[in-house]
């Protein structure tokens, strides 16, 4: 059984016990503990089930790297799936629940996918596809789907906030080992600004649990001592809880820093997402152990080497009583010798190398261990729980020599660099035989803006193993580091750190080596996506050759994990298959991130009230305290309607419409955009981005014109006045402002740069109200002020600056109605008290505000077009029978050339027309006029579609628009528009101005 | 004229740093040939202040002029004395190509200040907020979170922060979400 | 995510302060010209694995329009410049020359 020693512990405050639950057993755990090492230490070896076959495991490793251990963690809004136990820190009242089973972890009946494993082969849910599609929809399907995902979706909204951070640095440092700290102490003795950010809560890696001595001193205390220096530099900044989670271009790099996750009493956010720059970043992220590929290899109890020795030393946990240690390197031995220390038995070493293990060997069997050279596990006995291991020959086929009873295994397959952070923005890899790993390549780090290496790694990151060689690659790689970021370095003393020899790792990739495929189906490569040997062989033999096509077709480092333990392994064995050289077949791509990082910190302070920037007008909150239904336009939430009391929405267009053409309404026109266009140039200027002749305009009058991009279609439409000689203002549509200005300053400094005109985006220095209807004139002349707004003083297509009462105006007589209209600007820090000013004042005519709905159907009654309506990107004015509004005197605007060309001018092109069904009906939105016979596709031919479809009260029926072929040719013809139920309706085709044809009630 | 009101009246939150609306502030679109004696003549006789360097901003007894890009400069005063400001101007610029246009309602001026104000601000723009790098008279034209905005510092080492007027609530939405309590980075 | 140093406002500015506005140095074709010419104009653009010409602006910034001289490949920057040029300045197709000897772009090189 696993159980706490009375002995180590050394990140534990024993004095502190903290109590938590898993799958509703209360527990007793320590301060300092992880999850993982406090479960351990209760015998709840038994910690998840494996994602495919349901298998049970325990945890494997001790870190980042862990692919077993996933819990459920947390309840309500605190819950979150996947949470791997290693890196949990315990906290008092941690609740946790296993994972991907039913009904419970230890009797989970999708265990039976273990038995039918034969018919879950590698590429089973490709394969799926090819059987007859009834198969897919009525059983693979359903099986995947029950299957599918292994901790629960929360459900209720996070109870956490999260934040970003932007932060900037000469040199960035990830990873707080020794040669972390090293990297960092010596780039921030060269005054650099230096980050230096570890994942754990702990300083120093696995470097104190390793032990040995720097410089004559205990590890520790050189470490210790290394941090103190650390902390005194005011140009450095030490974090812990904080992960390197990716690396990206131009020195771009994601720290994701956990602040409550160990403490979530703690006030403040749960997370921070620093987004760094970084002039030169340093990965000392260290290495991970491999596991070895034995059958049963996954069997609860079986654990890395490296991870046992951590639990032991770190936790004061044990695994088990007696453990067999198997590896085929000389580190393992260091785990038979602490456990050994810690009073527990170790029966045998099993070491696969004929020639055995170095001074760490000697050490071993000295101590009284067992130890067997040459031989390996043929398999592990148990179920649930690690029984025995069956022990053969390495060099064979499995042929059992012994079996030895025990309750746990520490295997251990050699160390590979975590390579993560180096190639993610495409830092090379090389092989390296005598270790058996990929490596950095130096000479082929990732580049920069300047073309130069930004990335560099340091300590076991870089591939050394031993402490010295670590300290003194750290300490280079700081200082190369500071030098990369223009600092001058003055060469440090080289710590010198205490070594042993060790004898050469050799490398074992499968165990026994000639292990037969009932043995293979048994090997385990991906704990957590349930790939063995057998798996990787197979795709191999069906011609995945690719690495990447094999990671695919059998999810091997596909799971939450990202192959930490297996890819490694998988790829050995696939180029064993190919019967190629490990870096002939190379690795799967690097992606960020380093381990998974939680949705809020990517939303930051994204959410809730902020999600997205919503823009207000001046008088935003009337509309909100009056019962205004908002529609988004753009970032901008306008008025949709203002139903009253019960009223339904359709029948409060219908009465702001009615109000608005029998008597006056009001619209808040703020939004509308409103740019400046001014310089000797600006005629010249404006009638380029207009199709219509905007130099000729007399101030003090405007103009309604079209703009078009250099395809010819319609991008905006809007009213421009001119101010004065040199000065215009163009009015755009609501969405178009920030888009036309840009599009203005594109032509300006682009293009013509030599045109003195400048440009100013004003739209939200006015409130803009437009007093609309035939008692307009009365409600603005009630207000009293100088200006003249009668029919001889303010024409229609006139404007005015002057008091309107007491409020600086400018009066636009212009109209999207077809009614009298006035549009009124005012700075927007009086736009409320104008717009109650008017309310005010129309009382006696029932005044009311009329939203956007009311805006559309009254525009539509008038034929008037609307941009991203009646337009889509693909509509040129002709289209719109808008001929009119193009200059023909014109040389050249934006979108003249292209207009001319074959298919703009065709006759074929559909045009706008109206429509009147028979039945007074209103067409759906987006419905199609259909025409005989049907396309290639078998679908019914088309010659048109509805553009703009409303019910008119003034009507009292439904009216539209719509593009077809033939246009206004095709008056009087009546069509077909389908419908959503397949049916059509008919209509009339019309001309599209359905109300005061004349213009006489604009005109008054 | 009728009272004028700021977007958000004069806000206020105290955090682990204070954000507050300043209300209105008399603001000037300028645009035009920054290097020129007719330039540098009506900013003197508007605000008193000289034509700002890039990026940074200067100050005058009747006001302060930041840099915005190398052919437009914001002229800020007080609100009350804005049309006369644009007047001068106005007169100051004749017969030069410029424009010149008040822009005080399009805005909104926040105010963040106490120890912690750069991480703050760090939390919600790419902006290098290192007391070397920001400091009082630099000015910086950036995004606040998901929307256009400018900084600059003031010599009491506080910031302002002017956005658009549309987007008031929402950037002092997001400074109170950044300076709330138990959010301190302790980083500048 | 690539940082450009905005050639007005003298900004080292991440791309979340910029936008991207396509291909450089494009030559306008108006009324009068070939529909060879315009088509080109309109709708041919240099797709290279390697040196590249953009514009780009600084959106969120000084909301200056200027261009970029990269390599798609590498990400290196050769140089930013401003928008009022009808072809890079030498000093950037020398830089770029010393780095990809015998690169070509459209009609420079």
């Amino acid at each position: 059984m696993s159980t706490r020693l009375t002995t180590g512990g050394r990140l534990l405050n024993k004095s502190k016990q903290v109590t938590f639950s898993f799958n509703g057993k209360q527990f007793t755990g320590f301060e300092g503990d992880t999850l993982a090492s406090a479960l351990l230490a209760n015998d709840q070896m038994l910690m998840g089930r494996s994602f495919k076959y349901h298998r049970p495991r325990g945890v494997v490793a001790s870190g980042a790297e862990e692919p077993n251990a996933l819990v459920n963690l947390g309840t309500g809004g605190k819950f979150e799936p996947n949470q791997r136990a290693t890196t949990t820190e315990l906290y008092d009242g941690l609740t946790c629940t296993s994972q991907n089973h039913w009904p419970s972890l230890e009797f989970d009946v999708g265990v039976i996918n273990n038995y039918a494993a034969r018919a879950l082969p590698a590429g089973f849910y490709y394969k799926t596809f090819m059987a007859p599609a009834a198969a897919w929809k009525h059983v693979f399907e359903p099986i995947v789907r029950h299957s599918a995902g292994l901790g629960k979706a929360p459900k209720d909204r996070d109870a956490d906030r999260y934040e970003h951070f932007y932060a900037f640095f000469d040199v960035v440092v990830v990873g707080g080992g020794v040669a972390g700290l090293m990297a960092a102490k010596a780039a921030g003795q060269s005054g650099a600004k230096v980050l230096l950010m570890e994942q754990t809560a702990h300083w120093g890696g696995r470097a104190p649990v390793d032990g040995g001595k720097v410089d004559g001193v205990k590890v520790d205390d050189f470490i210790d001592a290394t941090v103190a220096e650390l902390e005194a530099m005011d140009n450095v900044t030490l974090r812990n809880r904080m992960m390197g989670a990716g690396v990206y271009d131009h020195g771009y790099i994601l720290g994701y820093e956990r602040l409550t996750d160990h403490a979530p009493l703690l006030d403040g956010p749960r997370h921070r997402l620093w987004r760094i720059r970084a002039k030169q970043i340093v990965t000392a992220t260290g290495a991970i152990e491999r596991p070895l590929s034995f059958a049963g290899n996954d069997i609860p109890g079986v654990m890395l080497a490296s991870a046992m020795r951590d639990y032991v030393e770190n936790f004061g946990v044990s695994a088990g009583d007696r453990t067999v240690v198997v590896t085929n390197n000389d580190d393992a031995y260091r785990t038979a010798l602490a456990l050994k220390a810690a009073g527990l038995d170790v029966p045998v070493i099993l070491d696969a190398r004929a020639s055995g293990g170095g001074v760490l060997a000697d050490e071993a069997k000295a101590a009284g261990i067992r130890v067997e050279v040459g031989k390996g596990i043929a398999k592990v006995k148990g179920g649930k729980r690690v029984t025995g291991v069956a022990i053969c020959a390495q060099a064979g086929e499995g042929a059992v020599l012994e079996e030895i009873a025990c309750d746990a295994v520490a295997m251990s397959g050699g160390w590979s660099p975590v390579v993560h952070l180096w190639s993610h923005c495409g830092g090379k890899l090389i092989w390296d035989e005598a270790q058996a790993h990929f490596r950095p390549d130096p000479d082929r780090a990732p580049t920069s803006h300047d073309g130069k290496p930004f990335v560099s790694t340091a300590g076991t990151a870089s591939g050394p193993l031993k402490l010295d060689d670590v300290l003194v690659d750290g300490l280079k790689a700081g200082e190369a580091a500071a030098e990369a970021a223009g600092f001058t370095v003055t060469a440090a003393d080289e710590p010198k750190g205490e070594v042993h020899d060790e004898a050469p790792l050799q490398a074992c990739w499968l165990m026994p080596q000639g292990a037969g495929p009932k043995l293979r189906m048994k090997a385990w490569l991906d704990y957590q996506n349930d790939v063995k040997v057998s798996d990787v062989k197979l795709a191999a033999q069906e011609g995945y050759e690719s690495v990447e096509h094999t990671k695919r077709y059998t999810t091997l480092g596909m799971a939450t994990d990202q192959g930490k333990l297996s890819n490694i392994n998988g790829l050995a064995v696939l180029s064993d298959a190919l019967n190629q050289p490990i870096p002939a077949t190379g690795t799967t791509t690097f992606r960020p991130p380093y381990t998974p990082i939680s949705m809020g910190a990517i939303a930051g302070e994204a959410r809730d009230e902020v999600f997205q920037p919503l823009r207000r007008t001046p008088i935003h909150a009337w509309h909100e305290a009056n019962g205004a239904f908002f529609e988004p336009v753009g970032h901008w939430r306008r008025p949709y309607c203002f139903p009253r009391g019960q009223e339904s929405h359709a029948d409060a267009v219908s009465r702001e419409i009615r109000q608005t053409r029998d008597s006056v309404g009001l619209l808040d026109a703020s939004t509308l955009g409103k740019i400046i266009v001014k310089g000797p140039d600006a005629g010249k200027f404006l009638d380029m981005m207009y199709t219509n002749m905007m130099s000729t305009l007399k101030p003090g009058k405007c103009r309604y014109g079209l703009m078009c991009n250099e395809n010819g279609f319609l991008i905006d439409d809007g009213v421009v006045a001119r101010i004065d000689e040199d000065t215009f203002l163009c009015h755009t549509t609501t969405g178009g402002a920030e888009r036309i200005h840009g599009w203005m300053e594109d032509w300006l400094q682009c293009e013509w740069w030599d045109w003195q005109v400048y440009t100013a985006n004003v739209t939200e220095q006015y409130a803009q109200i437009a007093v609309v209807g035939p008692n307009a004139r009365k409600v603005i002349e009630k207000l009293g002020g100088e200006m003249d707004v009668s029919k001889e003083g303010l024409a229609f297509m006139e404007w005015k600056d002057g008091k309107i009462g007491d409020f600086d105006a400018r009066a636009y007589r212009i109209s999207f109605s077809g009614e009298l209209s006035y549009e009124i600007a005012v700075p927007a820090s009086q736009g409320r008290a104008f717009w109650d000013a008017l309310l005010e004042a129309g009382k006696e005519f029932n005044i009311m505000p009329y939203g956007t709905e009311a805006l559309h159907v009254m525009r539509a009654e008038k034929g008037f077009i609307m941009i991203g309506d009646e337009t889509d990107g693909t509509v040129i004015p002709q289209d719109l029978n808008m001929q009119w509004a193009i200059s023909k005197k014109k040389e050249d605007f934006l979108g003249k050339r292209a207009q001319m060309r074959d298919h703009m001018a065709s006759e074929d092109r559909w045009k706008l027309a109206g429509f009147e069904t028979e039945d007074g009906s209103v067409i759906p939105d987006g419905a199609y006029i259909v025409a005989h016979g049907t396309n290639a596709n078998g679908q019914r031919n088309v010659q048109g579609r509805v553009t703009s479809t409303y019910y008119s009260p003034t009507l009292d029926r439904g009216i539209a628009m719509g593009l077809i072929h033939g246009g206004m040719k095709r008056l009087g013809d009546v069509v077909e528009f389908n419908k959503v139920d397949g049916s059509t309706v008919k209509a009339k085709v019309v001309d599209p101005v359905f109300y005061d044809k004349d213009g006489e009630k604009q005109n008054v | 004229m009728s009272e004028a009101v700021s977007a958000l009246d004069g806000a206020t939150f105290e955090g682990f740093a204070k954000v507050e609306e300043t209300g209105l502030r008399g603001m000037i679109t300028v645009r035009g040939d920054l290097a020129s004696k007719e330039m540098s003549a009506a900013i003197k006789a508007a605000t008193g202040a000289a034509v700002p360097a890039q990026r940074k901003v200067t100050s005058g007894d009747k006001g302060a002029v930041a840099w915005m890009s190398p052919d437009e400069l914001l002229v800020v005063v007080d609100y009350a004395s804005v049309n006369e400001t644009v007047a001068t101007m106005t007169d100051g610029l004749k017969g030069s190509h410029a424009l010149v246009a008040n822009v005080s309602d399009a805005r909104a001026v926040f105010r963040v200040s106490g120890d912690s104000s750069r991480d703050v601000l760090a939390k919600l723009a790419p902006v290098d907020f290192a007391r070397d790098a920001f400091g009082a008279g630099d000015i910086r034209r950036s995004r606040i979170a998901q929307v256009p905005a400018a900084v600059w510092g003031n010599e009491d080492g506080s910031f302002e922060v002017i956005c658009f007027r549309s987007v008031a609530q929402y950037v002092f939405d997001v400074l109170k979400v950044s300076a709330q309590p138990g959010g301190d980075v302790g980083f500048h | 995510m690539l940082t450009l140093q905005c050639p007005y406002c003298g900004v080292w500015a991440e791309e979340t302060e910029l936008h991207a506005e396509g291909e450089a140095h494009l030559k306008r074709f108006g009324p009068g010209s070939d529909d060879a010419d315009f088509e080109s104009y309109l709708f041919m653009r240099e797709n290279p694995k390697g040196v590249h010409f953009e514009r780009w602006r600084h959106s969120n910034g000084c909301g200056k329009f200027f261009h970029a001289a990269r390599c798609t490949m590498t990400l290196e920057v050769f140089g930013t410049y401003p928008a009022q040029t009808l072809e890079p300045p030498q000093d950037i197709k020398d830089k770029i020359s010393a780095k990809q000897p015998g690169w070509s772009w459209r009609d420079f090189s």
